[in-house]
């Protein structure tokens, strides 16, 4: 299937800086993709260039094939990290005025509104000025605003920070819906924990360059370590020529818990065999890393890597 | 197009709707009566000024010394200079100052005259009292080398100049007081609305900078497109300003002449005792109608309250007027909102706002002095109004004393020519700087975003 979204190549420099520097990627319809990396990787830029913003340096971003232009603008949302509303402009109006903007008529603007407002419960605030809204209120608004043109692609800069825990929940709801509904969702974060929740694919940027893409469950397995946990009760053996004892912890009445890393060529059915006959086992699991720990390595890993390149170029 | 549209509607309507706009509407036109009636008030105190004069040279000046619209000589109390001062300072609020003879005084040894008064007394005032005595002189002096009163009267020489214009269709009087007037009545509103309305931009577009809602909005328009809807926007609502005032002054004037005439029969304090607003409008009119008995051409039959304007370019100072302020406006607001998106707050705009109002006070303190008390048509007057920066004040003050066709064209071609430049100037300023937070930025800075690319 062809991916809604396509980042071929993109490159975009600041005078002091590169913010992109050769990345692509594929974004399939219909899923939530997870854009992360460290605050000042590059993610906003890439986000800023798919708005139309500002424009790549080289390279091209393509809708389902086509190469962006400014059609495109009605067809997608964007809730900027940095976002606001003009305080003193009524909730009903500032959300035509926004619609309006993306290209939306003013009759049908008016009836989703409407609509969107019953949904979130803002509907006594239609006529209040901004400014007299809640915080989590004007969040909402925001996110109305965001969504109300039904765009195909919906981009997410940090969509939860700031929210409350309720709001939070709301909003991921939201989310889930729209995505049922046919959009794609593309969410920028550093927080990891909504990533794994949430997302069907990732991409890492680290210091401008991609360093990492897939599905989460393909990047999980690529990760993986070979890495067992174990509950019983019992005496292990500390060495064994086909496993290695990472981790060993002395729980009472001879309980204990275990982290165990497999040598090539062995299988956990051979660890499990081995570990029915020496002790009584109350818990088997694969240790299967965070996205929080890929991330963390990751970036660790390529950090000398793009140091030595700034230093060629 | 359809979307600055839309931002320029925003900006109308939500600047239109609020109270404060309504209040200056209404406030204005009367604050600018009560203004100009202050003023002409204050300078037109020049009501005849009474002189006590003490005479002690035995030449029989004070009894030769005749007043004029400006002076008139009374003879002071007293039998001597302390009993003079003394009965002046009683008589203070009646008596503006005592001018003294001294013993020494003869009509070949003039000096010595002493004019006494509280505080200092203007240059226009001694002036007034300066020619009196001065012509009282030189008539003692004539009639002492046997001139009789009729020679000295035949002799002496009252000019009057007419000043025509001959630009003009048939060669119309004009009157020096209107001109004038509206040359500093037009220059002032251009200097004071650019000034006024372009810091509005500035503010609008450092709200919507600190507000943080920039980013949201650039995802749907352009940069350029987001600066222009702003600065038009505020440009409606300048227009509309100007509309009510006009139609409010209309009104009032229309209401107020009837009561003017009425008034003007009767005596013009009559007037002041009427309604305030009424009273405040006709007593602005009656100046005006002032300032036409002075030129001779003035109807006495059918005075209406806007006759003060016959002899004026009506066409070419309201067409000239409107597309120098919207120039200028354009000009001066682009820049103004360049420097709105340059800072993160407004207490940071005061740096960059400096090079940016020079311009515009110094055209306007330059034109008075070149323009109104010097050569309307000089070479200064001519390049100050081709500048771009200083002709959108400078042309329309020179309006009113006529301008040649060729450079009212050559100038607004200028014009038009410096406001394309500064708005592309100040919209790749623009749209670097309002995405931009938590960056002190120098001119340095500034210079290099308008190279950025993309």
């Amino acid at each position: 299937m062809q991916p809604i979204l396509q980042a071929i190549d993109v490159h975009k420099a600041y005078a002091a800086h590169t913010a992109l520097n050769g990345v692509s990627l594929d974004i399939p319809e219909r899923s939530i993709f997870g854009l992360l990396g460290p605050n000042g990787a590059g993610k906003t830029s890439l986000i800023r260039i798919i708005t139309q913003i500002t424009a790549a340096d080289s390279g091209e971003i393509r809708v389902r094939g086509e190469k962006l232009n400014p059609r495109h603008i009605g067809q997608i949302g964007y809730l900027p990290e940095e976002r606001g509303l003009y305080k003193k402009m009524r909730v009903g109006e500032q959300l035509l005025y926004l619609a309006q903007l993306r290209g939306l008529s003013k009759a049908d603007a008016t009836q989703r509104i409407k609509s969107w407002l019953d949904r979130l419960e803002l509907k006594p605030w239609v006529s209040k000025n901004v400014e007299d809204l809640s915080k989590g209120m004007q969040q909402k608004v925001q996110f109305i605003a965001t969504v109300l043109h039904e765009p195909s692609i919906i981009i997410l800069d940090e969509p939860f920070s700031g929210f409350d825990p309720i709001n939070a929940n709301l909003i991921k709801d939201e989310i889930l819906a729209l995505r049922e509904r046919g959009a794609t969702i593309i969410f920028s974060t550093h927080r990891m924990e909504s990533v794994e929740e949430l997302c069907d694919n990732i991409a890492l940027i680290n210091r401008a360059h991609k360093v990492l893409d897939g599905s989460v469950r393909d990047i999980k397995n690529t990760f993986k370590t070979q890495t067992y946990e174990v509950e019983g009760r019992g005496r292990l053996m500390v060495t064994h020529p086909d496993f290695e004892v990472l981790e060993h912890k002395e729980r009472e009445n001879g309980h204990f818990y275990d982290r165990i890393k497999l040598h090539a060529g062995t299988t956990p059915n051979d660890l499990l065999r081995y570990l029915i006959g020496t002790v009584e086992v109350h818990a088997f699991r694969e240790q299967i890393p965070s996205i929080n720990d890929i991330f963390i390595r990751r970036v660790q890993e390529t950090m000398p890597e793009s140091l030595l390149e700034e230093a060629r170029s | 197009m359809d979307k600055i549209w839309l931002i320029v509607q925003r900006e109308y309507l939500t600047r239109v709707r609020k109270k404060s706009f309504l209040i200056m509407s209404l406030l204005a036109p009367l604050l600018l009566a009560g203004t100009t009636i202050g003023i002409a008030k204050l300078s037109g105190s020049s009501d005849t000024e009474v002189v006590a004069v003490r005479d002690e040279s035995g030449q029989q000046v004070l009894a030769n010394l005749a007043g004029n619209d400006d002076v008139r000589f009374v003879p002071a109390a007293g039998n001597s200079l302390a009993e003079a001062t003394a009965a002046f300072k009683k008589a203070k609020p009646k008596q503006q100052a005592l001018l003294y003879f001294p013993p020494t005084f003869s009509l070949d040894n003039s000096k010595g005259i002493q004019l006494l008064a509280d505080g200092n007394v203007s240059l226009k005032r001694q002036n007034n009292i300066r020619k009196a005595v001065n012509k009282t002189v030189g008539e003692l002096k004539m009639k002492r080398s046997g001139l009789n009163q009729t020679v000295i009267e035949n002799l002496s020489a009252n000019v009057e100049l007419d000043a025509v214009d001959l630009s003009q269709v048939g060669g119309r009087k004009n009157s020096v007081g209107a001109t004038t007037g509206a040359a500093y009545l037009l220059s002032i509103l251009v200097y004071m609305f650019i000034f006024i309305y372009g810091v509005q931009v500035m503010r609008g577009v450092s709200e919507e900078k600190s507000s943080r809602i920039m980013e949201v909005m650039l995802s749907s328009v352009k940069p350029f497109q987001l600066m222009m809807g702003k600065i038009l926007g505020i440009a409606a609502v300048v227009f509309t300003q100007f509309a009510l005032w006009i139609a409010l002054s209309w009104g009032l004037t229309t209401v107020a002449a009837p009561l003017l005439a009425d008034s003007m029969k009767k005596s013009p304090p009559a007037a002041a005792a009427a309604g305030v607003q009424e009273a405040a409008k006709a007593r602005e009119t009656a100046t005006y109608d002032a300032t036409t008995a002075t030129a001779p051409e003035a109807p006495a039959t059918d005075a209406g309250p806007l006759d003060f304007l016959d002899g004026l370019p009506i066409g070419s100072i309201i067409g000239g007027f409107l597309f120098f302020f919207l120039g200028g406006y354009l000009l001066y607001s682009s820049m103004f909102a360049a420097i709105g998106a340059a800072v993160d707050d407004q207490t940071d705009a005061q740096q960059f706002m400096f090079p940016v109002t020079i311009p515009l006070i110094l055209s306007y303190i330059v034109s008075i002095n070149v323009i109104i008390n010097g050569d309307p048509n000089g070479p200064l007057a001519f390049w100050l109004s081709m500048i771009p920066f200083t002709s959108p004040i400078a042309m329309v003050m020179r309006l009113p004393f006529g301008v040649p066709l060729w450079q009212l064209l050559l100038s607004a071609v200028l014009l038009v020519g410096g406001f394309i430049f500064t708005t592309w100037v100040a919209s790749r300023i623009y749209r670097v700087g309002v995405l931009m937070y938590g960056k002190k930025v120098n001119y340095r800075e500034l210079s290099r975003w308008m190279f950025y690319k993309g």
